[in-house]
């Protein structure tokens, strides 16, 4: 199977590749996937608690090359966007952008997955925190 | 500088070597007759022709030029021993014993067999891939008519003790079949020895052509009756009808023959080359973990030029476009039409996290150390960035047990 020339990009020189801590407030993880199912995608977002645009992104992916390259773009289109418009990405933005074949339309889909559980995390966080502070 | 791309995918099939293709040459244009043409030139150039190759085959594993049976390939072989003699003994019992790694030739050859209403046993194998004989013999029933094991399997290398098999299956008379695709040629075969009734042999595993190879068939103590699977002009004695493919034929005995008189110094080049590539990756990598037979602990038993590793932490298909001017294969369900992970690599009891990690290595003839110094080097290379790319790495590293994590799985 061939893959196209994007997916080939974002494997050969993936973006955002890293770690932001997972304990700060600030900071939305999210860890879809299973090793028995072969992709795990980690995708972690940080967030201007003010103006809830996400201001960092890193993900890091076990997974095929298109796994790793949808999450590499998913990275890529959320950084500068509001939490609520993140939320709303569909995965077939994914597909449309690599070019990805049937077969590997579920890593697109983790990536959604992996967006909307990172933003779910932080929404917990924020809550549990105002919480505390009420 | 070494010549891109790098084909290390000889288990999956070989180049020919040039002096099989020399040999089969003639058989396309000039002499093209028909063997089965009794009545002139023609014909008898090719009858010769297929003499000559089937006393060379039958030489080269022990047998009788008369137990030799031509077909299209193993995948036939297969189909038409275990058929053959399912159908043929039917009378006699309903049961066939087999092997939960064999190769897909020999397992949907059983379960066709099963929705006839044939009963089959899967044995499971034990740690490294082996049969645990205890188990065969428990297995064999009075209704039992075949065993079929497999030498060299094809993804994990393990060399099986078939002259231990054969022997059990002596004792209770059962027939023993065997699917020879990935030992003959690379290590010692003898029917004699090794006590086996029916082995099927291909030939572009062994640097001969594809779409050709052979069916053992024992044709004393005991004799073995097979049930023809293709009907028409009685070739092959009645057990296979079709005109026979003479070049290919040649070919298969060309490329066994030269097998056999090598075998001794390539075993020896192959298998240096494996093993040191194993080494290689030990000294450079942490957590790589050996599927089969560890080569160099029982190299006895693990085919010279198969090396399968899986690189935990790493999916093999990702490894792959890492290294994309080396050819190499992987049990990772993304690179299987099923989207499964290799069953073989279940069987043996790898977890699906670490078969998703696997990488087959197949050395072969025309492999050279250059060659293998280039994979090795890029294999390190995208290992230690695909790790770095890894939360599961991460996450190992951080001292988590995985196996703990609940993993949202989809």
């Amino acid at each position: 199977m061939a893959y196209s020339e994007k997916v080939i990009d974002h494997y050969s020189n993936p973006r955002n590749v890293g770690t932001l801590d997972p304990s700060d407030p600030s900071v939305g993880t999210g860890l879809v996937g299973a090793p028995e199912c072969g992709d795990v995608m980690r995708l972690q977002l940080r967030i201007n608690e003010e103006t809830g645009v996400i201001e960092d992104a890193k993900f890091k992916t076990f997974g095929c090359g298109s796994a790793i390259a949808s999450s590499s773009l998913a990275t890529e289109m959320i950084k500068g966007m509001s939490v609520d418009k993140a939320f709303e990405i569909k995965n077939t933005v994914i597909v449309k952008e690599l070019n990805l074949p049937p077969v590997k339309i579920h890593c697109s889909v983790l990536a959604e997955d992996a967006i909307k559980a990172a933003i779910a995390d932080y929404r917990t966080k924020q809550e549990a925190l105002h919480k505390q502070t009420v | 500088m070494v010549k891109l791309p790098i084909y290390l995918d000889n288990n999956a099939t070989t180049q020919m070597d040039p002096r099989v293709f020399e040999a089969m040459r003639p058989y396309f244009m000039e002499s093209f007759g028909n063997a089965a043409s009794r009545n002139h030139p023609f014909g008898w150039k090719a009858e010769e022709a297929v003499d000559w190759a089937r006393e060379t085959i039958a030489r080269s594993i022990g047998a009788d030029e008369k137990e030799i049976v031509f077909t299209s390939g193993a995948t036939e072989s297969d189909n038409l021993a275990i058929k053959g003699v399912a159908e043929m003994y039917a009378s006699k019992g309903d049961h066939i014993i087999t092997l939960t790694t064999e190769h897909k030739a020999v397992l949907d050859t059983c379960k066709a067999l099963e929705r006839k209403g044939l009963k089959v046993t899967y044995l499971p194998v034990v740690t490294e891939g082996f049969v645990d004989l205890d188990r065969l013999r428990d297995a064999i029933t009075d209704k039992t008519v075949l065993v079929t094991m497999m030498h060299a399997n094809n993804e994990i290398g393990v060399i099986q003790d078939l002259t231990s098999i054969g022997q059990i299956c002596r004792e209770k008379g059962v027939l023993f079949h065997t699917d020879s695709t990935q030992s003959v040629g690379k290590i010692p075969f003898d029917v004699q020895k090794l006590n086996v009734d029916l082995a099927s042999i291909s030939g572009h595993k062994i640097y001969g052509p594809k779409g050709v190879g052979a069916l053992y068939v024992r044709k004393k103590s005991p004799r073995v009756k097979l049930t023809s699977q293709m009907d028409g002009g009685g070739h092959e004695r009645g057990m296979r009808s079709g005109t026979l493919n003479v070049p290919g034929i040649v070919g298969l005995a060309k490329a066994l023959e030269i097998c056999v008189a090598e075998m001794d110094t390539e075993t020896a080049r192959v298998r240096a080359m494996r093993d040191g590539m194993w080494k290689s990756f030990n000294a450079q990598l942490d957590e790589i973990y050996i599927n089969g037979p560890d080569p160099l602990v029982k190299p006895e038993w693990r085919l010279p030029g198969n090396l399968n590793v899986s690189f935990a932490f790493v999916e093999g298909e990702a490894m792959m476009m890492g290294i994309q001017d080396v050819a190499v294969s992987s049990g990772s369900a993304c690179t299987s039409a099923s989207l499964e992970p290799s069953y073989v690599l279940k069987a043996l009891g790898v977890g699906e996290d670490l078969a998703h990690t696997s990488i087959r290595f197949g050395i072969g003839r025309f492999n050279t150390q250059e060659e293998i110094d280039y994979t090795v080097q890029h294999v390190v290379t995208a290992v230690l960035k695909l790790r770095e790319m890894s939360p599961l790495y991460e996450m190992a590293k951080m001292g988590i047990d995985l196996k703990t994590v609940e993993w949202a799985s989809h």
